[in-house]
Order: structure tokens, then C-alpha cells, then sequence
């Protein structure tokens, strides 16, 4: 059971790395000049784009967390639309904290916000994703002691190393090299990315890892 | 010997500060200096004097130019002249320097390649050294002997245009002038026009001998768009077009009467490939200088590639052009060729002064000047010169006197050089013994403070400094008695010119025993520590237990910093990482806020026994004694809810609100003052508030700011400290309005702006007041009462007194950068550090973060020039030194100033919660301050040949260094406070 578990789990992390890899190599064959440095907004529009629907398809397929209540269409409508809301505020509250930690305020405003969508997705969508549009679960796995199944630990790793990521990555910006990524966003989403990719692949492991001592308990 | 942390603490720093100050020493070499100009000139010395004969020609050569002008462009860098940009946009100049009679050399600056310095370098042809600057923050008027000085004593009229930093540094020396400010650098046209409007005029009259121009439009078009900016064209034809104007004026004028005149067109300083400027790469650094005058001869389309000459060489070329003498402290060399035309006499007799000159100059700054080189070639050359002077005044006038005269000037010239560039190089000489010195002290501090942590904040907060026995021990004193010898070999040996060989033999003594002394109370601490048993296996589970996030990220932000110390790019842009931390802070305290008040219910919930792995423990060890703290840490938080639910919700939400009301504050402070280097240019609040068209603005926004003070500061104050604080305040804006920063609603259009002597002196009287009822207080809580309230009272009175100082002393546009600093620190006291409960160790390490992001919100940066001069000068008629000296470092370091005595008062109204709040508070802030000094010491001491030294690293140097000795300071008075509790404890 828990191993099966395990493997699953890794096969939704491999696919969604894949999804991101693709993105880079993809785009460059239909559309001319494509470059992850030069097209950078082209580019995270594409992978948030492609990262979000890999994470929902491969979340409806999977379904870690089965709901045991009524599955009305109307129900379900108002969950989407739910969903939609939340995943419109953390954007917002994103760009909001981007702009605090000392990002332009209006100009440079569209790679911002481009941004801070990409942050969503690496993180709120994710959650979504997992847990549905309820704050009290997410508060919950997000608090000490707090994860019920692998998916949570992995929702928890993954979302920790791309705020992680997309934080180190603004290092390189006051540093005078005059590269093309040290340009606003570039090194920032890098850096998501790549926290993101790592927390992709190390919650497996981990979660391996420590396998004996995780032992969950349902409410 | 037992110490309690805090006295622990502040004798460490004690010793730190003097391992600071030696190591500056050493770091900073004085600057070549001759004694300052006294009032007569001295006669320019005689020719040497052939063998048996005495010279005829006594007095001082007559000048070579009957006028001179000299057209500074600032920011001109080489290639504009010389490079394809020159030929394309200043077509005059080019066919000047190619066919024309003229000179043209590439003169290297040295950094700080800053305006000031290099008009300094100029005139005195002296180089200012990195501390020079400094020293003469003070003092605007330049007292050193320079060319302006000689030209107004020897009668020249001269006329002055362009950037009033001249103006300012000679005082009474033009006969006409008109100062452009270089304030907005957005504006390029106008401070050029007004600089350029008067040129006709002027080269109508006859009654000037000296026209100095300055351009600054130039380097504006660099600081906004860089030397690539489509602008610099049409600047530079401008330029080009006055040159030419000036030129033709000149030589229209030399039909009239027989003496040429001179046209000297040269820059300050360059400009980097981002068009700034202050560092020392290529562009920086090479600028073009030229010479035109009729009395050269007429280049003849043979190009030479032009000469790499340095600044200080004008100087003193146009000291001889002129006919005036030569400043005292030139390093300069002449420049041969602009005397080309001169008979063989007058040459040689212009090089033996500029020799004697330089050879003085050495004789002055070295004690074995005997031996150097270029002292004994300059002797050599001397007596060639006489027995040259003999040949001639012979009557000998065959080829061997043009041959033996050709000899000697080249005897002369090599002289010259040796003298010059070992008179420049003591500029930049470290003196590595006392670095070393002052290294070791700072290290052995540092490692004694690593060492105490965990007994210094344990609950005793107290130390033990294992004295006696190291003291008595063979190994200390045989420490003393080889370092004795290396101290004597060390000085006797090499000649140098140690500062540290220089002092006194028993203050050296004293030195060395605290060197070894330090040592072996290191070792015998060290073996304390790890050789007990018992002390280690108490320890981690003390330590490691409390590792929660906010401790994680306090430890990787200071790593951090000291760390970025290492990139010149980050000292630069420090405000930066400050920033980055702040914010990370924020959002951490955001947040342990939201754990406290919503989870702890769902601890209440869940079973104790549903102890689980989280991520958060990933970093911790999860041994069984953890999981027992934790328990007892669930404990704890449970016994502890039932008050925060008491509380009642307001306060919840005010506590969940505040970490975005100060992320709101930071991002506001931000953009109010642009620092740093990479993006300073950009537009900020500041610049748009204090240019004159925004007064209004500015008056509401101080006045609003200035009652929003009041009423943050006067809850915690006495009645009589209140009025006095009202008082104050007002006094503060009417002293703004006296000087004309803001406006009173009433008088809209009075011109009358003096300087608000009055005022200020009013506010004094109140800041003395306040600070005085607080010290009463302290005495009083010390002698008569046990009540700690009254110590409190008296403590936030001293801090109210400073913050009425700082209201006064800050930039009008400023005082925001103070009320954000109150309110932080009220609604941090208030609703996170009280309810939270953090301990001393936190909270002063926030503090001390605070205190950092505070001292750049203010407009700081690691640079010199941000440094505000005028604060020295609030209240005073005319310059007092220590007053201002003390005002201006208050000003500028009134942020961390602020933010340590609020940490006081915080700690001192925590005690009765935490009687060792005081003492971990004293040692956390000494470690903190100690850490970064000795990282970035030892950082400095291998990067000192770096490109960037002069111009980023040792700006910071200072910094750091002048932070320590004021943090040591604070720590006293720390220490002090602390004191009194403790005496009051037992009794």
C-alpha cells in the first residue's frame, strides 16, 4: 500500500517535471525567436499555463483525496468557481507581497503580475489541486504536525522549496555582471522553477526516506 | 573571575574598538601633507649655484602666459576628445589637437573619483588621500596651499563659472563668480546656460588674468543615460562651440599685446560604461587635458599617440605658466613640452624649482628621505645643473652646452618622476604591522564572544572569565617576551614606518599584553568548554530545542550578510539585503502571529499524543528529548491561551494586521530615498519633495509628521517632558521655515532665509531639557525608589530628547523616516514581542535588523557623499568642531541609535518578566555588532589590492569602524542600566 503509494506519487512528480522541461524545448518549435532569457513573458505565461493544467488533469486522474460527500453538478460548479476565486486572490496577494519586498509599482507591472501567477501556480494551484478550496485544511497542513497522507508532506515540500527558490533567486539581481537573466523577473521565476523541480523530486525521496517514521492519522 | 554577560560584553567591545581603531590606522595612511600655507608665499629657491660664481637671476621667473583659461568639463572622458566621438561631434577641438598649437596629454585621476577630490587634486596638485576626504567633510574652505590661494596673493583677478563646490572651497577668491548647484541632475541645458551667458562679457574685458569654467551638463547627460546616450552629441558640440568662441577671442586678443594667452580645457574625472562615477575603472579615470596656446609650435599632421600624464601634473605646470609658485604639497611633475619653446636656462631653472619643491615635500613626510632614490638622483642632477650654470654664464655657447643641457634635463625629469611617484605611493602604503595587530585583537574578542554564547544567555546570564590562572601561567608570559621581540625586530628592521612601531614603548608593552593575555584566556576558556563532560551533554538539549523558523532565518540572515560582505556589488546595494531580511522578518513574524492565535486552538483539539513529523523539524535532530520540549512547549502554549482569548479580538486582529502595516511603512521608506549605487538615479519622494516647486507639499508633510511624533512619543513621558516635547517640536518646524525648507501658512512669499540660529538653539534647550529630566529620573530609580517604572520613565525621556535631536537634525524630507520608526516600534512592542513573548535575544536581534534597514531608509548608503555635512552646522554661526563632528554622526546614525535605545527601554520595562533580559540583550547586541566588523576586517585586509578598495570597501571600512566605536558606547550605557538593577536586587 505505502509503497504503491510512493510510486504513484513519484509518477505525478516526473510528469509534472517533464510538463516544465517541455516548455522550454517546445514553444521554440512553432514560435520563431523563442528563448526561456529573451521571450521571458512568453515563457511564463506557457508554463504556467502548462504547469497548471498538467497539475489539474493529472489531480482529476489521481484523485488523492476522494471527497466522500455529494458530487451535485451544482456543487461542483461552485467549487470551480471556488477554486477560481482563490486562485485570483493569491495572485493578487502575490503581486501585493512581490511589490512589498521592493518590486517596481507600475512599471514593469505586467512581468510582476506574470510572476506572481507563476508563484500561484507552483503553490495555490497545487494546493487546490490537493485540497480543494478549503482554508481550514490548508491552514491544518500548513501548521506543525499537520500532514494526513503523502500528498500532504509533498503539497508542504514542493510548495516550501519554490517560495525558497523564487526568495534565493533574488540575490543575483543587485549583483553587476550585466547578465540577460539578472533582469526583474528573470532570476525570480528561475529560481521558483528550479525550488519547485527540486521540490518535485526531493518529496519522493524524502518521503521514502523517512517512511518509517511517518505515521498518519485520519481524523 | 565572574562577570555578568552585559559587563562581559561591553569590555569585549571595549577591546574590539581598540583593535578597530588600530587596524584604521594602519588601513588609512595620513595623507602627504606640508604644513599648511602660512601667510607669505616663500621665495621660489635661487638657481644652484655654479662653482665659484653667483647667479644673476635671483628672482622668481616671470610668466610664460599673460591670461589663462581654464574650461573644466566634468565627466569629459578621453575618447570624447580623443576618440571617434570627438571627431565626430567636436570637429574644432579634433583640428585643434591634430594640426593646431596645442598640447594634449591623457591625465589619469585618482579615485574617489568624485568632483571635490579631483578639483582639489587641481589646484593643489596634492593627491586627497581616502581619509583626506574625510577629514575635510567639515571644513569647506580648501586651507591647503593650492594655485588659487598663490594667484590671489600674487594680485590675479580671477573670474569664476560653473559648480559652486568651487565657490565654496575659495571663499573671497574671485573677484566675480556665479555658482550653478548640481543638485538636479535631470537638468542638463540650464546649468550649462548659466555658466556659458556670461562668456561674452566676460572675453570682452580686459580686467581679469584668470577665467575658470566649469561644465556640469555633461555629467548630468552620464548619471542619467549613460555615455552611449544619444544626448552627449549635441553636448559635446556645445562644447566644442565654446571652446571655439573662446579660442578665436583669445587669439584676436594676442595681436594687441606680445605675451600669449593659455587655454587649458580638461575634465575631472570620466565616466564608467553606466555613466557613473567614484570608482577607478578605465573610463573613470582617463581624462583628456589640453593646452592651447599661440606660443606652441604648430603640429605638423604627425600624430604621436598621446602621453598618459597624471592630474596633479597641472598644478604646477600652471603655477610655472603663470609665474606663480608652486603649492607646497604638488606632487605634480612639469610637463615638459608646454615650456617647449623656453630657452634652456629657463627650463632647467623650472625643473630645479619643481624638484626642490617635490624634494621638500619628502623631506617633510619621510625621515630617511636621504636615502631615497629619487632625493639622491635630484641631488646628482643639481650639481650637473650648476656646473651647466657655470659653462653658460661663461659665455660658452657651442653644442657641448646644448649637449650637457639636454644631460641635465633629462637628470632632472628622471628625478622628478622617482620624487613623484614615491611621494604618491606613501598615499597608498598600508601599514600591514598594526593591520595585523589590530586583527588579532579583533579575532580574540570574536572568539571569545562565540565561545560564551550559551553560558551568557543562559538564565544566570553570567560568565566566567577564567583570569587568574591563565594570567599566572608560563605561556603567557612567554607569549609576552616573543611577541617583545617580534615588536622589536619587526620595527628596528625594515625602517618602516609602522604607526603602531611609533607609539609609545610602554602603551606597546600594554598592547602586547593584552594580545597574549586575550589568548591564553581564550585557551583556558576553550579547554573549560570541551574538556567538561557534564557541559555538553546539558547544552544541546537547551539549545537545540527552540529552533523554530524565525531562529532559522534570524541565524541564515546574519550568515548571510556577512557573508554578501565578500561582493562589492552587494556592500554597494547593502540596503538591499537589509531590505530582503526586513521583509523576510515581516512575513516570518506574520507567521509565528497566525500560529499563535489560530492553531493554538487546534492544539487544543488534538490529542498531545498526535506528535507528528513536520517539515519544520526536518532540520532538527529527532531525538526523544525534543519530542519531550515540545510537549512541554504545547503545555505551555495551552496554559497560556485562555489570556489571549481573554484579550479579546480586537486585539487579534491588530497583531495579525501589523506585519502588513510594516511591510506597508518599509515599501514607502524605500522609494522616499533612492540609495546605493546602481539605482540611485532613479527618481525617489525625496528629490520630488525637496525641490522648490513641491514647498507646500513638503510643509504639510513635516508638520503632519512632526504632530504624528508628538503623539506617538509623549504616552510613556512625564508632564513637564510632554510640554517640553510640544515645544520642542514647534521650535523644530519654525527652525525649518527659518531656513526655508517649508513655508508657515501665513507667509507665503517672505524671501527673508537666514540661518535659524535662534531656533535650533531653542530646540537644544528643550533636547538638553528632556534628556536631563530623564537622567533625574535614572538617578532617582537608582538612589531612592525600587520601582522599576520610574527607571523606565526616565529612560524613554532620554530617548524622547533624541528623537526631538534627530526631528531637528534629519533632512527636511526625513521626519516620515521618523514616524515610521515610532510606529513600528509601538505597534512591535505592543502587539508582537509583549503577547508573543519573545525572548531578550530575539528581540534584540530584530532590533538590530531594524536598526540597519533604518540607517539606509534615512538616505545613507556606503558611500561618502551621502553623508549630510549639514547637520554639524544646525545652530552654530560658523564651524565648531567637536559639536559638529558629534551632530553629524548622530544624524547619520540615527537610525541604529534610535533602535538601540528603544531596545533599552523595552528590555528594562521586560525585567520584571525576565531579570536577565538586560544582560542577553547587552551581549547579543555586542556579538552582533562584533561579528560583521571582524568578518569585514579580515575581508578588506586580503582584498586591499582590489580594484574597488578605495572606492567601495573602504567607504565601508569607515562605516563599520565608527559603528563599533558608537555601539560600544551604547553598550556602556547598557551595561550601566544594568548595573543599577542588579545593585537594587539584593537589597
Amino acid at each position: 500500500m505505502r509503497h504503491t503509494e510512493i510510486k504513484r506519487l513519484l509518477s505525478v512528480n516526473v510528469v509534472c517535471i517533464a510538463s516544465i522541461i517541455l516548455t522550454t524545448l517546445v514553444p521554440s518549435l512553432f514560435l520563431e525567436n523563442f528563448s526561456v532569457l529573451g521571450t521571458h513573458l512568453i515563457w511564463l505565461c506557457i508554463c504556467s499555463a502548462s504547469v497548471g493544467t498538467g497539475n489539474v488533469i493529472l489531480y482529476l486522474i489521481f484523485k488523492p483525496n476522494p471527497s466522500m460527500r455529494r458530487n451535485s453538478i451544482a456543487h461542483k460548479v461552485a467549487k470551480f468557481i471556488r477554486c477560481c476565486v482563490y486562485f485570483f486572490v493569491s495572485c493578487i496577494l502575490f503581486h501585493g507581497i512581490i511589490v512589498l519586498y521592493g518590486a517596481p509599482l507600475i512599471e514593469s507591472i505586467l512581468e510582476t503580475f506574470l510572476f506572481a501567477v507563476l508563484l500561484s501556480t507552483f503553490t495555490t494551484l497545487h494546493c487546490l489541486c490537493v485540497l480543494g478550496p478549503n482554508f481550514q485544511a490548508w491552514l491544518r497542513v500548513f501548521s506543525k504536525n499537520g500532514a494526513m497522507s503523502i500528498w500532504d508532506n509533498n503539497l508542504q515540500i514542493t510548495t516550501m522549496c519554490s517560495v525558497v527558490g523564487a526568495w534565493l533567486g533574488a540575490f543575483p539581481i543587485p549583483l553587476d555582471w550585466d547578465r540577460p537573466w539578472q533582469v526583474w523577473p528573470i532570476s525570480c521565476s528561475l529560481g521558483a522553477t528550479f525550488g519547485y523541480v527540486a521540490g518535485l523530486l526531493i518529496a519522493p525521496l524524502w518521503i521514502y526516506w523517512n517512511r518509517k517514521q511517518l505515521t498518519y492519522k485520519s481524523r | 573571575m565572574r562577570l555578568r554577560s552585559g559587563v562581559f560584553a561591553s569590555c569585549c567591545l571595549l577591546v574590539q574598538a581598540l583593535g578597530v581603531g588600530l587596524f584604521l590606522r594602519g588601513f588609512f595612511p595620513l595623507p602627504v601633507r606640508s604644513l599648511p600655507r602660512n601667510g607669505a608665499a616663500a621665495e621660489p629657491p635661487p638657481e644652484p649655484p655654479p662653482p665659484g660664481l653667483s647667479s644673476n637671476w635671483t628672482k622668481g621667473p616671470s610668466p610664460l602666459f599673460k591670461k589663462a583659461v581654464i574650461v573644466l568639463i566634468d565627466a569629459l572622458r578621453d575618447d570624447f576628445v580623443f576618440g571617434s566621438k570627438g571627431k565626430q561631434f567636436m570637429p574644432y577641438t579634433t583640428q585643434l589637437v591634430e594640426r593646431g598649437t596645442s598640447h594634449s596629454f591623457v591625465a589619469e585621476a585618482k579615485p574617489p573619483t568624485v568632483t571635490m577630490p579631483r578639483i582639489k587634486a587641481l589646484t593643489t596638485g596634492s593627491i586627497p588621500g581616502f581619509i583626506d576626504v574625510i577629514m575635510n567633510l567639515n571644513s569647506p574652505a580648501l586651507l591647503e596651499d593650492n594655485l588659487i590661494w598663490q594667484a590671489k596673493t600674487a594680485g590675479k583677478r580671477i573670474i569664476f563659472y560653473g559648480d559652486d563646490t568651487w565657490v565654496r572651497l575659495f571663499p573671497k577668491h574671485f573677484v566675480e563668480y556665479d555658482g550653478t548647484t548640481s543638485f538636479f541632475v535631470s537638468d542638463y541645458t540650464e546649468v550649462d546656460n548659466n555658466v556659458t551667458r556670461h562668456l561674452d562679457k566676460v572675453l570682452k574685458r580686459e580686467d581679469w588674468d584668470l577665467l575658470i569654467l566649469h561644465y556640469l551638463g555633461l555629467d548630468h547627460i552620464g548619471h542619467l543615460s549613460g555615455p552611449n546616450s544619444p544626448l552627449i552629441g549635441p553636448k559635446l558640440s556645445e562644447m566644442d562651440g565654446i571652446l571655439k568662441k573662446i579660442h578665436t577671442t583669445l587669439l584676436s586678443k594676442e595681436g594687441e599685446v606680445a605675451s600669449p594667452c593659455l587655454l587649458v580645457v580638461c575634465g575631472d574625472h570620466g565616466m564608467s560604461e553606466t555613466g557613473s562615477h567614484g570608482g577607478s575603472s578605465e573610463g573613470e579615470v582617463h581624462t583628456p587635458l589640453l593646452f592651447i596656446s599661440s606660443a606652441f609650435d604648430r603640429r605638423n599632421g604627425l600624430q604621436k599617440p598621446t602621453e598618459l600624464v597624471q592630474q596633479t601634473d597641472l598644478a604646477v605646470t600652471l603655477a610655472i605658466g603663470l609665474g606663480l609658485p608652486i603649492s607646497r604639497n604638488s606632487v605634480g611633475k612639469l610637463l615638459l613640452p608646454v615650456v617647449q619653446h623656453n630657452t634652456m636656462r629657463e627650463k632647467l631653472r623650472y625643473l630645479h624649482m619643481n624638484g626642490f619643491q617635490l624634494s621638500r615635500l619628502l623631506q617633510e613626510n619621510m625621515p630617511a628621505y636621504e636615502k631615497d632614490p629619487g632625493f639622491e638622483q635630484f641631488k646628482v642632477a643639481e650639481k650637473s645643473h650648476g656646473s651647466w650654470m657655470k659653462l653658460y654664464l661663461e659665455g660658452n655657447t657651442s653644442e657641448v652646452l646644448l649637449n650637457f643641457g639636454k644631460k641635465v634635463l633629462k637628470q632632472y625629469l628622471e628625478a622628478l618622476k622617482t620624487l613623484s611617484s614615491s611621494l604618491s605611493q606613501q598615499v597608498a602604503q598600508y601599514d600591514l604591522y598594526s593591520m595585523v595587530v589590530g586583527t588579532v585583537i579583533v579575532l580574540e574578542v570574536l572568539l571569545l564572544f562565540l565561545i560564551s554564547i550559551s553560558k551568557a544567555l543562559s538564565a544566570r546570564a553570567e560568565f566566567e572569565v577564567p583570569l587568574s590562572p591563565p594570567l599566572c601561567s608560563l605561556l603567557f608570559y612567554l607569549l609576552c617576551l616573543t611577541l617583545c621581540a617580534i615588536h622589536v625586530v619587526v620595527c628596528t628592521s625594515t625602517g618602516s614606518l609602522s604607526y603602531f612601531c611609533s607609539i609609545s614603548w610602554l602603551s606597546a608593552v600594554g598592547v602586547i599584553m593584552l594580545v597574549s593575555g586575550l589568548l591564553c584566556v581564550l585557551l583556558s576558556a576553550l579547554e573549560k568548554r570541551f574538556l567538561n563532560p557534564k557541559l555538553l551533554v546539558k547544552n544541546p538539549a537547551a539549545s537545540t530545542s527552540s529552533w523554530s523558523e524565525l531562529d532559522v532565518l534570524i541565524l541564515a540572515g546574519t550568515i548571510g550578510h556577512v557573508t554578501s560582505l565578500g561582493a562589492s556589488s552587494f556592500i554597494e546595494e547593502e540596503h538591499q539585503t537589509w531590505y530582503f531580511l526586513i521583509n523576510t522578518l515581516c512575513l516570518a513574524l506574520c507567521q509565528d502571529i497566525c500560529r499563535h492565535y489560530f492553531l493554538a486552538k487546534e492544539h487544543d483539539l488534538q490529542l498531545p499524543s498526535t506528535a507528528q513529523m513536520s517539515p519544520a523539524e526536518v532540520r532538527g535532530t529527532s531525538s526523544h528529548p525534543m519530542k519531550d520540549v515540545e510537549l512541554l512547549q504545547d503545555d505551555l502554549k495551552k496554559t497560556r491561551f485562555p489570556l489571549s482569548e481573554s484579550a479579546g479580538g480586537s486585539e487579534k486582529w491588530m497583531a495579525l494586521a501589523t506585519p502588513w502595516v510594516i511591510l506597508i511603512c518599509c515599501r514607502l521608506l524605500r522609494s522616499l530615498n533612492q540609495t546605493g549605487v546602481q539605482w540611485a538615479h532613479r527618481p525617489d519622494f525625496g528629490h520630488w519633495l525637496t525641490s522648490s516647486e513641491h514647498k507646500a507639499e513638503l510643509s504639510l508633510l513635516a508638520s503632519v509628521s512632526l504632530v504624528l511624533i508628538f503623539i506617538l512619543v509623549q504616552r510613556k513621558c512625564s508632564l513637564v517632558s510632554k510640554i517640553a516635547m510640544a515645544l520642542g517640536l514647534l521650535g523644530v518646524y519654525s527652525y525649518r521655515a527659518a531656513i526655508g525648507n517649508v513655508v508657515f501658512p501665513w507667509q507665503q512669499d517672505s524671501k527673508d532665509i537666514s540661518k535659524g540660529i535662534t531656533e535650533a538653539r531653542f530646540v537644544y534647550v528643550f533636547v538638553l531639557g528632556i534628556v536631563f529630566t530623564g537622567t533625574k529620573d535614572l538617578l532617582k530609580s537608582q538612589v531612592l525608589s525600587t520601582d522599576s517604572k520610574v527607571k523606565f520613565i526616565g529612560l524613554w525621556e532620554i530617548y524622547s530628547g533624541l528623537v526631538l535631536l534627530a526631528a531637528l537634525l534629519l533632512r527636511p524630507h526625513n521626519l516620515p523616516v521618523l514616524v515610521f520608526c515610532l510606529l513600528i516600534q509601538a505597534m512591535m512592542t505592543k502587539f508582537v514581542w509583549k503577547p508573543l513573548e519573545f525572548d531578550a535575544a530575539q528581540v534584540t536581534i530584530m532590533h538590530y535588523w531594524f536598526g540597519q534597514a533604518f540607517f539606509f531608509f534615512q538616505g545613507n548608503s556606503n558611500g561618502i557623499a551621502s553623508v549630510d555635512i549639514a547637520a554639524g552646522f544646525v545652530g552654530f554661526d560658523h564651524y565648531v568642531e567637536i559639536p559638529a563632528v558629534l551632530l553629524t554622526g548622530f544624524a547619520t546614525y540615527s537610525g541604529p541609535l534610535l533602535w538601540a535605545l528603544h531596545l533599552l527601554c523595552y528590555l528594562s520595562s521586560d525585567v520584571n518578566r525576565n531579570p536577565a533580559a538586560m544582560g542577553h540583550g547587552c551581549f547579543c547586541y555586542a556579538l552582533l555588532h562584533s561579528i560583521p566588523v571582524a568578518a569585514y576586517i579580515i575581508l578588506v585586509t586580503g582584498l586591499r589590492y582590489h580594484l574597488f578598495i578605495w572606492s567601495v570597501f573602504s567607504p565601508k571600512l569607515l562605516y563599520e569602524g565608527v559603528h563599533v566605536f558608537i555601539s560600544t558606547a551604547v553598550c556602556m550605557f547598557f551595561t550601566a542600566m544594568d548595573q543599577n538593577h542588579s545593585r537594587k536586587g539584593p537589597v
